[in-house]
């Protein structure tokens, strides 16, 4: 009976991994996963929790959130201690899927087009593209720098939106919030964590 | 010289000292006046501009994009100094052509034939020529009403009114070609043109106050990387993730 659960869950695990399995290509890459979040989040017969569900789903298969978070801690994360940086991941990465969801549902009725792919190094390329928001409003260049150490498995490391880095924003606030509280580790922990109970309230 | 040459002659003076020819990281040197000024201006955005911007967002998009047209054209004057004083040749080309088409085949700006046309003038300023120069950013700092700046920029903001051709006929009182106006023109094409970026920036920047835990910061850092890009012509293209590596 044991054996017959843990097969259950490690094929629904593998089918919901493979629902969301991408080109490995990166351009093919960005071009079906943008594809794929546009087609779900304009459903209007998926909830609010399915549509957040969904987006938690690819992006903690398709974002390098691990390395978002390393990148964002800045200088500290060479002098943290394993123990706290362990703590600060967990809250990291609960903050980023938040506010994440809350940043995408904007995009869902926009039309998307990928323009080039610039191979700046064995381990980035930045994909170009652009989104054309159906309330006929400028578009919006948004560039993607998609980490290929592993050629088979790209992930996302940054968004570039009209050559605003999302990922530099973030490594500077944070550090704004750091070196207010003496470079204090588990302050920014606490204030990620009180971000991800009042966006759940 | 007249009271306001002094106190503008003073206050360039004052800027400059914070201007840093090496600051490579822009430093906060008051950062506690800066976040009451940001708090302040939180307010003023929450009480008169925002309100105001959503109020304009419902106007017929013809005007609302006509409007955008003829703040942006005016400000484009401000390109063809500031092209020149940077030598860049094509850019001064593209500004001047553009302010002429628009000016005449656009109907006073409100239509943009020039883009059509090919032209396509960069916004310049001489916070930007100033830093196409190698002058650093030096201290961030936030202006009451106008909002998030540097000592460089807050610099060139004051100095842009002795190059700009609209500022000289408004509020320098002279004449262009027989052409004059007075303070009150040129504030309300300056007042629209902050209502309408704000009209186009209304959703962007609910986000950027949902989903900050420190919106200050946010705002500097995006102020800062918009500025970057706005003197290199580019968009930046960094790469400060070093050996990031799974």
């Amino acid at each position: 009976m044991k054996k017959l659960s843990i097969f259950l869950i490690t094929f629904v695990f593998f089918l919901f991994s493979n629902l969301y399995a991408f080109s490995s290509d990166p351009k093919e890459f960005v071009t079906e996963l943008v594809g794929e979040a546009i087609n779900k989040l304009s459903d209007k017969n998926l909830t609010e929790d399915e549509k957040a569900k969904f987006i938690e789903i690819i992006a903690l298969e398709n974002v390098d959130i691990k390395a978002l978070g390393m990148y964002t801690l800045g200088e500290l994360r060479k002098s943290a201690e394993k123990k706290e940086i362990e703590k600060y991941q967990i809250a990291f990465e609960k903050y980023f899927l938040k506010s994440l969801t809350s940043r995408l549902s904007d995009y869902s009725s926009s039309k998307f087009e990928v323009i080039e792919s610039d191979k700046k190094s064995a381990k980035y390329t930045i994909i170009k593209s652009k989104i054309i928001p159906a309330d006929g409003g400028p578009e919006i260049k948004i560039d993607w720098r998609i980490y290929t150490k592993d050629p088979e498995k790209p992930l996302i490391r940054d968004l570039i939106v009209e050559g605003l880095s999302l990922a530099r924003t973030q490594k500077e606030e944070f550090s704004s919030i750091l070196n207010s509280n003496n470079n204090d580790i588990n302050l920014l922990i606490k204030k990620l964590d009180e971000f991800v109970k009042k966006s759940n309230n | 010289m007249t009271l306001n040459k002094f106190k503008i002659f003073i206050s360039s003076i004052i800027i400059l000292t914070f201007v840093s020819t090496a600051a490579k990281s822009t430093e906060e040197c008051f950062e506690n006046v800066s976040r009451s000024v940001f708090k302040f201006n939180m307010v003023v955005d929450e009480l008169i501009l925002e309100p105001i911007a959503k109020g304009y967002n419902k106007l017929p998009k013809p005007l609302k994009q006509g409007t955008g047209n003829f703040t942006s054209n005016i400000s484009t004057l401000l390109s063809i100094p500031n092209s020149l004083l940077q030598g860049d040749l094509k850019q001064f080309g593209h500004s001047t052509g553009s302010v002429l088409v628009n000016s005449t085949l656009g109907v006073l700006g409100f239509f943009n034939p020039a883009e059509k046309m090919g032209l396509k003038a960069n916004k310049e300023d001489l916070g930007q020529t100033l830093g196409t120069y190698g002058v650093g950013p030096g201290c961030y700092l936030v202006l009451p009403v106008l909002g998030p700046s540097t000592a460089r920029d807050s610099f060139g903001l004051i100095a842009d009114t002795f190059i700009d051709p609209f500022a000289h006929i408004t509020i320098r009182e002279n004449k262009l070609f027989g052409i004059s106006g007075n303070d009150l023109d040129y504030y309300s094409v300056k007042g629209t043109t902050a209502v309408d970026f704000r009209s186009k920036n209304i959703k962007n920047f609910e986000s950027l106050e949902q989903n900050s835990i420190d919106l200050y910061s946010s705002l500097k850092s995006i102020y800062l990387q918009d500025r970057e890009n706005k003197i290199q012509n580019s968009k930046s293209d960094q790469d400060d993730w070093g050996n990031l590596d799974n």
